[in-house]
């Protein structure tokens, strides 16, 4: 049986934590701190509900209400002059809170600084497309969805980008499995022989690194290769992998036949 | 008689019989020119492309998926297989990103020698650009000197790392080799050479008849497009907008050295393949300038962090505290600190953004991969309706897009 993970969360852990280890803070600052941002979150924070802003490794960060979206980034493209959405995705908080953050990732080639606009949403809340404003978010949305199964409105194609069509479920989910389930070792046998056959054949080997009797041993030590399981002879075989009177599969080369280059020509 | 347009359908779930003059066709995804496994569905008008759906997908590994269950160094070979043309500048970005998230100095010289192979890197992602691009378009002649010029730099590549395609030659905190003896005459003779080189392909396709009629004017991207769609890089500044991260927000050592940014007004191809063509010069002005400073830097190579960075090799042999630090870096990985960051550089083909989010953990919790491809591919349902069927093939093959970095 394989060992229970939580379904929760697969995200890899590490296999030792020290109790006492208080994993130290990138640091945040204050808006104040900037000048220009500064202005940016004051004309912002006029018009809309800014729940949290500082900066982090000279970078605005300015958390907002989902709702706003849509006005807030024509207000950003028309009023703030940020006139690049360089990068839009969502992190999965779902084991934690139930939440997606969502982050929009822009620049401003006039002022040259970068700001993330940041909302949380509940798991099946949809969330409004802002591909009217920056025609970029029309593949980051589907990518989005595709990767979390966020829902947008708004979008003219809402469909599947990387992964096939006829998927299940989103890959960049924590819950998403790392391997193939129980199920999926039955599946060719099933599909093409059917289930009857699963006796006889057995499951599939998904186990890239298994060892069975069929592999020899010490295949990279030319001259000293032995069958499975015998014991490693210092003594060398001259295993010759070519077969009688076929044709040569490599050409044995001498060394007056090879010309050595020095150097580039 | 049979009417040309009016076939009698065969198949009943097909309809044959349209009003319009109009066909779906179905390019690639294994198309020779669509570099990679790019498919494009797209609707005719006789030659005219009415419609355009570019699908990708084809090459999706999840390296995000596999960011998230990887340690910090465990991860850097596998950026490689991004744009693996020129895999030292994704290595370089994700290497910087994990810098910037812990709050690391690197030592001057790895600062020194990553530039050089970051400017090394944009000449092999142009030069093979340049070879690809011209034989989609038809010139063979200047994929073949291209490749010539192009393995040279990779034979530097080899005598640096040991690796041609995939470096691996950057890592978190600095670079793990200073350069072997020798290398820098041969860079040097490397950078003698490459001017010529350049301006026999320039002498091959500038003036050249049928190059300039499938270059110019074909398409053009203006300026409100290629802000809205998110261009970077040569894209970008094929419209005008003079933006090169290099110069902007500079990262290493680009402040202390000169150079241009070449940026075209034509918003054609013909513009973005001029300014291809120029940034190989500024490429090698970039590494000319390199060698001097070189010679002046002390030797460390990997910034000093007992925390993130093993101490180096000879320290580990004999020294029990950094063996141990070492042990448990290479079996645990690094705890970068809880925060997030978006550390974007500036790649052969554009803004090559890495957004972390770390939550202390060996592992990232989150790991975005802006790969500049990704955007310019997307352009094409607005670039390709309008133009020629024979011109989607210059397109796809100047907006310099490469598939692993694109599906990632």
């Amino acid at each position: 049986m394989r060992q229970y993970i939580d379904k929760k969360n697969t995200q890899k852990k590490a296999y030792y934590n020290d109790r006492f280890y208080k994993a130290p803070q990138v640091p945040k600052e204050e808006v104040d701190s900037d000048e220009v941002f500064a202005k940016d979150v004051e004309s912002l924070s006029s018009k809309f509900n800014l729940k949290e802003t500082y900066i982090q490794r000279g970078q605005l960060v300015v958390y907002i209400e989902a709702k706003d979206i849509v006005k807030v980034m024509t207000f950003l493209r028309d009023e703030l002059d940020y006139n690049f959405l360089s990068e839009l995705s969502a992190i999965d908080w779902l084991a934690k809170s139930g939440e997606f953050e969502i982050f929009y990732q822009m620049l401003s080639t006039s002022k040259r600084k970068r700001m993330r606009v940041k909302y949380f949403i509940k798991e099946k809340q949809e969330i409004q497309s802002v591909m009217g404003i920056y025609k970029s978010a029309d593949w980051a949305e589907r990518e989005m969805y595709d990767m979390f199964g966020v829902k947008i409105t708004g979008h003219h194609y809402m469909k599947r980008i990387l992964m096939p069509d006829d998927w299940h479920d989103h890959p960049l989910r924590k819950t998403y499995p790392l391997h193939g389930d129980e199920e999926a070792q039955w599946y060719e046998i099933d599909k093409i022989f059917g289930k009857e056959y699963r006796d006889i054949i057995g499951p599939e080997e998904r186990d890239s690194a298994k060892i069975v009797e069929k592999d020899t041993h010490n295949f990279a030590r030319i001259k000293h290769e032995v069958p499975f399981g015998a014991e490693y002879s210092e003594e060398p075989v001259d295993t010759d992998y070519q077969e009688e009177d076929g044709i040569l599969i490599v050409r044995k080369l001498s060394k007056k036949d090879v010309k050595i280059l020095k150097e580039r020509p | 008689m049979q009417k040309v347009n009016r076939l009698k359908p065969f198949f009943e779930n097909l309809v044959f019989e349209r009003e319009d003059n109009n066909m779906i066709i179905n390019f690639g995804p294994q198309h020779p020119s669509s570099h990679g496994q790019l498919r494009l569905i797209l609707e005719l008008d006789g030659e005219l492309v009415t419609r355009a759906i570019p699908d990708v997908g084809y090459l999706h590994r999840g390296m995000e998926k596999m960011a998230e269950n990887m340690i910090y160094n465990e991860f850097l070979p596998t950026t490689d297989r991004m744009d693996y043309i020129a895999s030292t500048s994704n290595n370089y970005g994700f290497a910087l990103a994990v810098e910037k998230l812990i709050g690391l100095e690197v030592p001057r010289r790895a600062q020194i020698i990553r530039m050089m192979l970051l400017e090394l890197s944009r000449l092999t992602s142009h030069l093979f650009w340049i070879a690809t691009h011209a034989l989609d378009v038809g010139a063979m002649t200047v994929f073949l000197y291209a490749f010539r010029e192009r393995e040279y730099a990779m034979d530097l590549f080899e005598e640096y790392c040991g690796a041609r395609l995939t470096h691996s030659a950057v890592r978190i905190g600095g670079v793990p080799l200073d350069l072997p003896q020798k290398w820098l005459i041969h860079l040097m003779k490397f950078i003698n050479d490459m001017p010529e080189a350049i301006e026999t392909y320039e002498g091959l396709l500038d003036q050249n008849r049928i190059w300039k009629m499938r270059l110019e004017e074909v398409g053009v991207i203006t300026p409100e497009m290629a802000q809205s769609w998110g261009c970077s890089g040569p894209m970008l500044r094929g419209s005008g907008i003079a933006w090169d991260i290099r110069k902007e927000e500079p990262y290493e050592l680009y402040d202390e050295v000169e150079f241009d940014v070449p940026v075209s007004d034509r918003c054609d191809s013909y513009g973005r393949y001029k300014i291809h063509m120029q940034e190989m010069r500024e490429s090698l002005k970039i590494l000319k300038q390199l060698i001097p400073m070189y010679k002046e830097t002390s030797p460390e190579l990997m910034a000093h962090a007992p925390k993130y960075i093993s101490a180096p090799k000879e320290q580990i042999m004999t020294q029990n505290y950094s063996l141990m630090q070492h042990f448990v870096l290479v079996t645990q990985g690094m705890r970068p600190p809880v925060g997030e960051v978006y550390v974007a550089t500036e790649s052969p083909k554009g803004e090559l953004g890495f957004y972390i989010n770390s939550q202390g953990d060996p592992y990232p919790y989150r790991l975005k991969l802006r790969a500049p491809s990704f955007w310019h591919t997307s352009i094409l349902q607005e670039l390709l309706p309008g133009q020629y069927l024979a011109d989607v093939v210059t397109i796809i093959g100047n907006a310099n897009i490469v598939f692993g970095e694109i599906d990632r």
